[in-house]
């Protein structure tokens, strides 16, 4: 359903308004003159919104009914695990035991908090096969960042500073080249072949004595498994390079395999898609990253260790890269974790994968007939389809993403990876019963007809949304991005 | 049995047959039998509700929290009041369990939220635009150097560093300055503000920009408009991380000329929770616009007419212009973003004011009794709601006798400079009262003797 234009908070400000009092002064005041030099005194207060309380509760609870969460329905984001959170998670993770303790206290009184991360990184060194684990990156990229500045240091260390790229598929996640570069290495891409892996040819071409790492993504980002990582991970070891685990897809293999026994040396996991940490609208996330032994002194300051009785933090470590962020990581997205993780036991979490890999492939085949299905084996927890059939018949894949909207569902990650034509990358996720496979089936399969019988109702969707299609170009063009600018836009309108 | 699994029996059955696959097995088959791990993982067997509560109460309980003891602890980390609305907020699930809003139709929620916090930002710090927000503080201020020095002309490459900087965030730029190989200068500390004199003497035209904290890691002012007057001369940026929650009361960095001002909007709804997540803000001028890293949300309209908001300007970003991007970051702190937005929208115009003012009255309040009870603030020059104070003695003997006596001390600046061994840098927020001022002070006066 359309809904009327919301007023931004700012627009519903009135002076003399307040959300929140604090109690009274209860020292003696200094004028702010004595405190402060005069020009360090902020001349009038920044215009922020006066509103009372309930205000601002209707107007973020407004907010929230124009948003969509997994909470709200089907959510098949591929690449995202769009998993449930669960409750409990956030129960735990707000324990006054957790939130309220300073990153300075002595390490004698937060034990407990040291205590739980040691077991987070013990039970996700287990989960990967690696040696050890630091929870200190924040994101997914920034773990591949972290991933990738151990393994410069690692080459740097041996003499080997003419290790100057690293090799990405053509398919991989823009971060992967993104970090690459921001680590100082140049990327290089290796193609995908007609099974929708890597094309080991082109690796072996590649690949050479400048060769820092191999990053990749197993399943890849179609889905499909690497099945010659043994071979690959050969050829990038034998040139002398490291193989780099992107830990975004590893919802499709707890249990069954593990990045470490494939070969890998380093790894990153996003604890917000597999471990259900929530999303949050875009962060925050949480991107331990977990080496093999040899490149275990580069691990970043400071490192958890655990003498029996006591955690403390170690700061000696002379070959360390240094710090990657402040204090000791995400600690309440990894609370959240190691509770969904405790939550699972090993048989649990085997069972992840199973059922998110059943539920892939179960959609898949419901969809193959009336999509482009571009790979004929089977995907392991996502999958891709091509909307080129319905191209033909002027309807685009963001027109299918845009027509699902009004059947209620989060459109699956559009036009990615780059190398499938009007990708539509599909991960509906373990946590998603049958029956809400089959509505989504039925949805698909609805517009499929409709771009054949009805084109226009797809090409002009979403039709029940709060907005209609935004002017995405203008807002490049020219960007308001304050409501300050937004005032300026209006004044000089007018 | 999992709660979190729906897949029945019958269900497996069925699904498997229209697969077409004989067993789970069989959809496994391309994962090579000798990377296939044949025992089960090694984990601590699993958990019912209750039992995991109980497991994790006895976690927390390990650790002693603020909320049951006075902190004087700063650093970086900030306990100011969080109203209650802001947890109510952030719980309600259509925006906690989002992903980034790619789908505006049905995001305008997170979208116009992000619109508002970038808004709130750009007010406070006084710059023309601010983005959706970094990981922290420390990072941003390490993408904000980087982005100074790519952006500056060939031959500009040095970042001019002070030793007023918080030391972690000066230790997370050194290691991302590393990638794209720009050069970092040490700026001397001259007592506890930035050199400004050496600094002048040693920026040369390669500066591509020059770093400091307003307040700094000491609490002290730096002197923006000098620093301002120097960058100009040496045609350098002038990079700013500043406490937010300062900018109430302060002038902010942007009325000071600031090119890009960065920091780390904890001190508004969001709890230390050891150290993090918190919240990363980068703001900047409408110059630097098309080279900020991260997300940015702008207004626009929708077939309609109606106001509407977008991610935009993402021609800048990892997932569309790959090796290109301006940086690597995606994910990155929304939730938390929403937190210090609601936050800030709760105490208002005058109570973000009030809460900085209030801060800075009990830290000075603090001082005086301090020096009253003798001793001496290390502070050069006017500070805010942190100082530092020379205790005579080793101050991680004082930080231990204080927590023996159920207070936890300041920061120890020992940590982090074998110079200052002696001193402690304490911080008050609004959050202590008078009674507790006064007890600390005692406590302090007996344990340092």
């Amino acid at each position: 359903m359309r809904q009327p234009e919301m007023s931004l908070i700012f627009e519903e400000s009135e002076p003399g308004r307040r959300g929140a009092v604090l109690p009274a002064l209860d020292v003696d005041e200094a004028p702010l003159e004595e405190l402060l030099p005069q020009d360090m005194i902020r001349e009038a207060p920044p215009e922020l919104p006066e509103v009372s309380e309930l205000q601002v509760m209707r107007h973020y609870t407004e907010l929230s009914t124009r948003n969509y969460g997994v909470d709200s329905g089907f959510y098949p984001l591929g690449s995202c695990t769009m998993k449930y959170n669960p409750k409990i998670n956030e129960d735990v993770a707000r324990l006054d035991g957790f939130t309220n303790i300073h990153p300075y206290q002595p390490e004698a009184d937060v034990q407990g908090a040291m205590q739980l991360m040691y077991e987070l990184e013990a039970s996700l060194a287990e989960i990967t096969g690696m040696d050890h684990v630091t929870l200190q990156s924040a994101a997914g990229a920034q773990g591949e960042w972290t991933g990738l500045m151990l393994i410069r240091a690692y080459h740097e260390a041996n003499g080997d500073t003419h290790r100057t790229k690293v090799v990405v598929p053509d398919s991989a996640h823009g971060t992967n080249p993104a970090s690459a570069v921001v680590a100082g290495f140049d990327a290089v891409t290796v193609k995908t072949d007609e099974r929708g892996l890597v094309d080991l040819d082109h690796l072996r071409e590649v690949t050479g004595e400048d060769t820092a790492a191999l990053m990749l993504t197993n399943p890849n980002t179609l889905g499909l498994f690497e099945e010659d990582i043994v071979e690959m991970a050969n050829i990038i070891h034998e040139a002398g390079g490291k193989l780099y685990y992107d830990g975004a897809n590893s919802n499709a293999i707890l249990g069954w395999t593990r990045p470490g026994d494939m070969g890998f040396d380093v790894v990153h996991l996003n604890l917000h898609k597999t471990f259900t940490g929530p999303h949050g609208g875009g962060g925050p996330g949480s991107g331990p990253v977990g080496v093999k032994a040899d490149l275990m002194p580069y691990l970043p300051h400071p490192l958890l260790t655990h003498n029996g009785e006591k955690y403390t933090w170690d700061y000696d470590r002379p070959k360390a890269i240094g710090r990657i962020k402040p204090f000791y990581g995400n600690f309440g997205i990894n609370v959240r974790a190691y509770s969904y993780i405790r939550t699972m036991g090993a048989e649990g979490l085997k069972q992840v994968s199973e059922n998110a890999v059943l539920n892939a492939n179960y959609l898949l085949k419901r969809l193959a007939p009336y999509y482009d299905a571009p790979y004929s084996q089977y995907c392991k927890h996502e999958f891709v389809i091509s909307g080129r059939r319905q191209k033909k018949l002027g309807v685009r894949t963001l027109d299918i993403a845009k027509r699902l909207l009004d059947f209620g569902y989060h459109p699956p990650t559009i036009y990615f990876p780059i190398n499938v034509e009007e990708c539509m990358m599909v991960e509906p996720t373990e946590t998603e019963a049958k029956e809400t496979l089959d509505a989504f089936a039925e949805a698909m399969i609805a517009i499929a007809r409709e771009a054949e019988e009805e084109p226009e109702t797809v090409q002009e969707a979403p039709h029940h949304t709060p907005v209609a299609r935004l002017d995405e170009t203008t807002a490049a063009r020219k960007p308001v991005l304050t409501y300050q600018a937004s005032l300026e836009k209006d004044t000089a309108k007018s | 049995m999992y709660r979190y699994l729906p897949m029945t029996d019958q269900d497996q059955r069925d699904m498997l047959e229209t697969v077409g696959a004989a067993s789970i097995e069989d959809l496994f088959h391309d994962v090579p039998e000798d990377v296939r791990l044949k025992r089960p993982l090694d984990l601590p067997k699993a958990l019912t509700e209750p039992e995991l509560k109980r497991t994790f109460m006895q976690l927390a309980k390990q650790n002693v929290t603020t909320s049951e003891q006075p902190s004087f602890l700063g650093a970086g980390v900030y306990d100011h009041y969080i109203p209650s609305v802001v947890n109510h907020v952030i719980s309600r699930s259509e925006f906690y369990t989002a992903y980034t809003p790619y789908q505006p139709e049905m995001s305008q929620g997170e979208l116009q939220a992000i619109f508002e916090f970038q808004s709130m930002i750009a007010e406070l710090t006084g710059m023309e635009l601010a983005n959706s927000s970094m990981y922290d503080g420390h990072t941003a201020l390490a993408e904000a150097a980087v982005m100074a020095s790519t952006q500056s002309k060939k031959g500009k490459h040095k970042i001019y560093l002070s030793e007023t900087v918080h030391p972690e965030a000066r230790d997370v730029l050194t290691t991302h300055v590393k990638g794209p190989g720009c050069e970092v200068e040490q700026v001397a500390a001259r007592g506890t503000v930035t050199d400004v004199e050496a600094l002048s003497e040693a920026l040369d035209e390669e500066a591509a920009c020059v770093v400091v904290q307003y307040p700094n890691f000491f609490g002290s002012l730096e002197d923006l408009k000098a620093l301002r007057r120097i960058c100009d001369e040496h045609g350098a940026m002038l990079v700013v991380k500043s406490n937010p929650v300062t900018l109430g009361v302060l002038t902010p960095p942007g009325h000071f000329g600031a090119d890009i001002v960065v920091g780390d909007t904890q001190p508004f709804g969001i709890p230390a929770q050891y150290g993090g997540p918190h919240c990363g803000y980068f703001a900047t001028t409408k110059k630097l616009m098309r080279k900020v890293p991260g997300r940015l949300v702008g207004e626009t309209v929708d077939e309609d007419g109606k106001r509407g908001f977008v991610l935009t300007l993402q021609a800048r970003e990892q997932h569309i212009r790959r090796d290109k991007a301006t940086s690597n970051i995606c994910s990155n702190q929304a939730l938390n973003a929403l937190a210090s937005s609601v936050a800030m929208t709760a105490l208002g115009k005058h109570g973000v004011k009030e809460m900085g003012e209030q801060s800075l009255q009990k830290a000075h309040y603090a001082k005086k009794a301090l020096e009253g009870a003798g001793f001496t603030c290390q502070n050069n020059g006017p500070h805010f709601h942190e100082f530092v104070v020379e205790l005579g003695v080793p101050a991680d003997v004082v930080v231990d006798r204080l927590r023996d006596r159920g207070i936890i001390a300041g920061f120890d600046l020992g940590r982090v400079d074998t110079n200052r061994r002696q001193q402690m840098l304490i911080c008050v927020t609004e959050q202590r009262t008078k009674a507790e001022i006064d007890e600390f002070t005692e406590a302090l006066v007996e344990v340092a003797k």
